[in-house]
């Protein structure tokens, strides 16, 4: 008997990865220069999350995804554009400071907060997807912070894989330490799945899902709530870019044994 | 007065903590000096005995989670574990192995502890003379592209490292009475059962933590090569080849990677575990040898934490390895790895 489902996917946006990044400090803390007007994407780790959501809920009738997503709303608004041609959801949106620099912990209590005023979200029944770590803070712990917030005891990080089964339950593959995976099987929902790449390719755009989603995301942008992120104590000494230059010897003259010969040297050489 | 509590786990056998662990205990070691703040020892395994002996004479003051539940890495039991140790020790500073299962379970026993958590932490500055009091953590944001140090005043304060940021800790190991450090721990409801571990579907294990070298695979090595046709098999073999002659762990560009999900040509070995990069690892090693790459994946995000760099690429001109590797040999990849195949088989 197939399940209906309930699956809030959590993303944020983050600037696309072939940008110059260049931070700077600012009255509110450190931030990246000309942030808002730098392409934005969808958080890359977030967005596996989210079509692997989608995938899940067309294979299960009666199933719904939401996405949850934290930014201001003219770079929400704008990455929605794209997202919305790939896969149908509703969206959550929440109007707050973009970036990787505010604190994870206030971060996770506004999302948390707007996943609790869902309507008609069934948090028994709560698949919670995200991304295992964020393309700007990359810490890992946003989506685990929102899971414990809905009192959820069951979290998978770098996952891979979800099977689920007809009881409800499901098995999950999650990346650990060389190259493995460790195999769970979880009674079922409420759970927190963080994911790595998972296995889908990125859904070609759909205008007709484009439309279905934009007559819902429009209206959610402009009723959406405006929350301001606390430091939580969180103190930045300094943030700067790596200035690490090397001198790059270029060899263009060099026969392949001579390389070979060089590079076998090298390899063999201890530090 | 600050006091440290450094969080360690057993590894796959249940009875010898992780190299990671050892690494965290380092690193709490040297930062209970500086701080001259006392220190515990927190270990979560089934066999606390075993596994505590390699720290016996770390620290002063050593804690345990023991029996058959915390043989799995589960969220449930690892942060009613971890929770436990904390309220044992009552330390405002917490230290802890950036692995798989910490990273699962940390931020939220942090959470349940009012305590705050920075992750994939690379350096702990503290204890300097202007102010003996302050600590600094150092990590990086936008996937390894910039660099910031945090401090917070907020605690207890959470602070998982990268592995390879601290030498292991290798102490004279001793003999632990587990009954006199063990802890209860009240465990919830488990919803969760661990069932065992996978490897990629593959012939053999090519990602190896600890290896000196990552060898560095691109997208080049399934394209056309000068004969006008692909050799993707040739490539396969050279690969693994090498991978085995040098006990190298491999690496691989986004491109490559996604080639396989696209049904191009593909090197049947690899999988997204492989993948360095903005959306894989940024993995440490001492030297990283990339071949075929052109792009900013592999040179600027991957290589991040590599120490030496050298590539071999067809283009005098990529910008990309400019300043980013050490030496870069413009040379056909395929002549110079058999080459190098060769030379290794003859020293073996």
């Amino acid at each position: 008997m197939a399940t209906a489902l309930q699956i809030v996917a959590c993303a944020g946006i983050v600037p696309d990865p072939l940008q110059t990044l260049e931070p700077v400090t600012g009255p509110n803390g450190p931030g990246l220069k000309n942030e808002m007007v730098l392409p934005a994407v969808l958080d890359p780790w977030a967005a596996c999350a989210l079509y692997e959501a989608a995938a899940l809920a067309q294979k299960h009738p009666g199933s719904k995804v939401w996405l949850v997503a934290l930014g201001p709303k003219a770079k929400l608004q704008q990455v929605m554009m794209t997202v919305a041609q790939k896969v149908a959801f509703e969206l959550v949106p929440v109007d707050g400071p973009i970036g990787g620099f505010p604190d994870a912990h206030s971060t996770a209590a506004a999302l948390a907060s707007a996943i609790e005023s869902i309507p008609g979200l069934d948090r028994a029944q709560l698949l919670l997807f995200g991304g295992w770590e964020s393309a700007s803070r990359g810490a890992g712990v946003t989506l685990q912070l929102i899971g414990e917030r809905l009192g959820i005891a069951d979290q998978f990080f770098g996952v891979d894989q979800i099977s689920l089964r007809d009881d409800g339950s499901f098995e999950v593959l999650e990346r650990v330490e060389g190259g493995k995976h460790q195999v769970s099987v979880c009674a079922g929902a409420p759970a927190v799945l963080g994911w790595a790449t998972g296995n889908l390719p990125e859904p070609r755009n759909n205008p007709q899902i484009g439309m279905s989603n934009m007559r819902t995301i429009m209206p959610a942008l402009q009723k959406a709530k405006t929350v301001a992120l606390e430091a939580n104590s969180l103190e930045y000494v300094s943030v700067s870019l790596p200035r690490q230059q090397r001198t790059t010897r270029v060899e263009k003259n060099m026969t392949s044994d001579e390389i070979a010969a060089e590079l076998v040297e090298w390899i063999g050489k201890d530090n | 007065m600050e006091s440290i509590l450094v969080l360690t786990h057993a590894d796959e056998s249940g009875s010898a903590l992780t190299r990671h662990s050892l690494e965290a205990v380092t690193a709490g070691k040297e930062l209970a000096a500086r701080l001259g703040a006392p220190l515990t020892i927190g270990i979560v395994a089934a066999d606390a005995n075993r596994a505590a002996s390699a720290v016996m004479h770390a620290g002063p003051r050593l804690l345990a989670v023991r029996g058959e539940a915390f043989a799995q890495a589960r969220f449930a039991s690892d942060a009613a574990a971890c929770e436990a140790l904390w309220r044992a020790a009552q330390a405002t500073i917490v230290v802890a192995p950036q692995s798989s299962r910490f990273a699962r379970v940390m931020a939220a026993v942090a959470h349940r502890l009012g305590g705050v958590i920075d992750t994939h932490i690379a350096a702990l500055a503290g204890g300097d003379s202007a102010d003996v009091t302050r600590l600094e953590a150092t990590r990086w944001f936008y996937r390894q592209r910039i660099e910031a140090v945090v401090t917070r005043t907020a605690r207890p304060w959470f602070l998982l490292l990268d592995s390879g940021t601290h030498e292991p800790y290798a102490g004279e190991a001793g003999n632990a009475q587990v009954d006199e450090i063990a802890i209860a721990v009240e465990l919830p409801a488990l919803r969760t059962e661990v069932t065992g571990f996978r490897a990629p579907t593959q012939d053999e294990q090519t990602i190896r933590p600890d290896a000196k070298l990552l060898f560095v695979a691109g997208a080049g090595w399934t394209k056309k090569q000068p004969d006008g046709a692909v050799h993707v098999e040739e490539a396969g073999k050279l690969i693994l080849g090498f991978l085995r002659a040098s006990g190298a762990s491999l690496g691989s560009s986004k491109s490559l990677v996604d080639q396989g999900g696209e049904g191009a040509s593909v090197l049947p070995f690899l999988t997204h575990l492989n993948q360095v990069g903005q959306t894989g690892a940024t993995p440490r090693h001492p030297k990283g040898l990339s071949t075929c790459c052109h792009g900013e994946e592999p040179h600027v995000v991957g290589w991040r934490f590599i120490g030496e760099r050298r590539a071999i690429s067809l283009d005098a001109n990529c910008g990309w390895t400019r300043g980013k590797a050490d030496v870069v040999y413009i040379a056909d990849a395929f002549q110079v790895m058999a080459k190098v195949n060769e030379l290794l088989k003859v020293g073996s």
